[in-house]
């Protein structure tokens, strides 16, 4: 016999009404997890997109190795790693711990991205700026970046909405963000499938959200430069 | 009359490809020099090397009296009095037409904005652009696109222009307006060397012509001398299909 396992519409809406408190408390953990593993795993991704672009060959390798291997390797893996391993070393809290592994995660694939932008920036706009005398730091931060940061907020924001999902996993090092509350309830009522779908409707709402918002963003950008 | 750059014996090369060889060229304050040939005869290259986007593998650039050596001179500061107009304008897609043209003033050699936006509008009014200060490149034409590219470059107050094929992507009609802001240029005294297709142009505004041809320096004269009685074959070879 399997129990809990069918899905009743009554116990949908009421489960949906009772647990709304404890949902919208753990979204807002959720909602913190990305932001801050998005925002650090932007900046360490933009100095690795550098890297990986640099002339010189030791800064490429090294570039290279970190994004092969964390991109070869499974997130939770990361996060283990991260909670188990380092955070006995340095006094890191569970959120830390996994805001920190899902950044770095993140940021292998946010290099990529930036390097891909800058790559697509056209040649001459680098000639243009070093011929008027700019050094090559001042062309990249003036006239390449901004460019290549606008070409690279669809992908980001695509990036950002993975990193958003993938953060459900910070469940497994005991933070209590969405996908954790939900595995706390489902155990206690026993509503397992009405549970699992009521949490599926935070996280697609938050992935709705989140759309708008890059949506809007690359919409703004256009304007400005067409 | 003063000399403003000296290449002596120029050679370079991409990989098994010997793009120049043996270039020797003087240019004086205020000379207008133009150098013709057939696609792929190391026209841009040379002007490249002069102002250090590409580095030569041997010869000398003498600029304004100074050997410049990457190894020992900042290439940038170097650059900022090597004027360069490019085929495609290469304009900044993300700045408005002022912010294209005072950029390199306010970031390179730190002017004030208001003394850069004061001497910027000067130059777009001079360039015909005084109405479009606030404007995105994306909204002009191509000949408009090239004149804010010359007003961009004369911002840094250069002592010599570098001119790469400026009209040969524009549509014919909108070539005009560009020469004439180039001839205005010439009238100044602005020391000029130019890479054209524009026969017409290189023989009255120009006091010099050189032909290249292969990475070679074929012949060289005053421009009038080099249109009208050129004395070499493929010079004459050359003119004969394109004018
Ligand atoms: N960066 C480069 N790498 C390899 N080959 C190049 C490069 N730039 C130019 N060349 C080659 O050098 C030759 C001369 O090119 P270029 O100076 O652009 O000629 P032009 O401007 O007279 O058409 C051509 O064969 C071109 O393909
Ligand atoms: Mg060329």
């Amino acid at each position: 016999m399997i129990v809990g396992s069918v899905f009743d519409v009554g116990t949908f809406i009421s489960e949906l009404l009772r647990t709304y408190p404890f949902f919208i408390k753990a979204a807002i953990i959720t909602i913190q997890l990305t932001a801050a593993s998005v925002f650090i795993g932007t900046g360490i991704g933009i100095i690795f997109a550098l890297l990986k672009l640099s002339p010189m060959r030791v800064f490429r390798v090294i570039a290279n190795t970190y994004i092969t291997i964390i991109r070869g390797t499974p997130l939770i893996v990361q996060i283990f790693a991260l909670f188990y391993g380092f955070s006995q070393i340095i006094m890191l809290s569970a959120f830390w711990s996994a805001a920190l592994a899902l950044a770095v995660h993140n940021s292998a694939y946010i290099a990529e991205i930036f390097r891909g932008a800058i790559q697509s920036i056209d040649k001459g706009q680098a000639e243009a700026g070093r011929s008027l005398g700019m050094s090559e730091g001042l062309t990249m931060r003036r006239i390449i970046m901004p460019q290549a940061m606008r070409r690279a907020v669809p992908p980001l924001g695509n990036q950002f909405i993975i990193g958003l999902k993938d953060s459900s996993l910070a469940a497994f090092v005991a933070v209590d963000e969405l996908f954790r509350t939900a595995q706390g309830i489902a155990a206690g009522t026993y509503n397992t499938m009405e549970t699992y779908i009521i949490v599926a409707v935070y996280y697609l709402l938050l992935v709705l959200v989140f759309t708008v918002i890059v949506n809007e963003v690359e919409k703004r950008m256009a304007k400005s430069e067409k | 009359m003063k000399e403003m750059i000296r290449v002596e014996k120029l050679n370079k090369s991409f990989g098994d490809l010997h793009v120049l060889k043996d270039i020797d060229l003087t240019v004086n304050e205020s000379d207008v020099l133009c150098l013709i040939g057939a696609s792929g005869s190391g026209k841009s290259t040379l002007l490249r090397c002069l102002n250090f986007l590409e580095i030569k593998d041997d010869g000398i650039v003498v600029f304004e009296g100074d050997q410049i050596e990457p190894k020992t001179h900042n290439l940038n500061e170097v650059r900022q009095k090597v004027g360069m107009v490019f085929q495609h304008f290469n304009l900044f897609p993300h700045k408005t037409v002022l912010e294209n043209v005072t950029e390199a003033p306010l970031m390179v050699k730190k002017t004030d904005k208001a003394t850069a936006e004061k001497e910027g509008k000067a130059l777009l009014d001079k360039v015909g652009l005084g109405d479009k200060y606030d404007v995105y490149p994306s909204k002009l034409s191509g000949g408009q696109k090239q004149r804010v590219a010359i007003a961009r470059a004369l911002a840094m107050k250069p002592d010599i222009m570098l001119f790469d094929e400026p009209t040969s992507a524009l549509d014919p009609e909108l070539v005009g307006e560009v020469l004439e802001t180039m001839k205005d240029l010439a009238k100044e005294g602005m020391t000029m060397i130019i890479v054209t297709h524009e026969m017409g142009f290189a023989k009255e505004v120009a006091d010099y012509t050189i032909y290249m041809h292969d990475g070679r320096i074929v012949e060289r004269g005053s421009s009038k001398e080099l249109f009208d009685n050129p004395k070499e074959e493929r010079t004459k070879e050359f003119l004969s299909k394109v004018l």
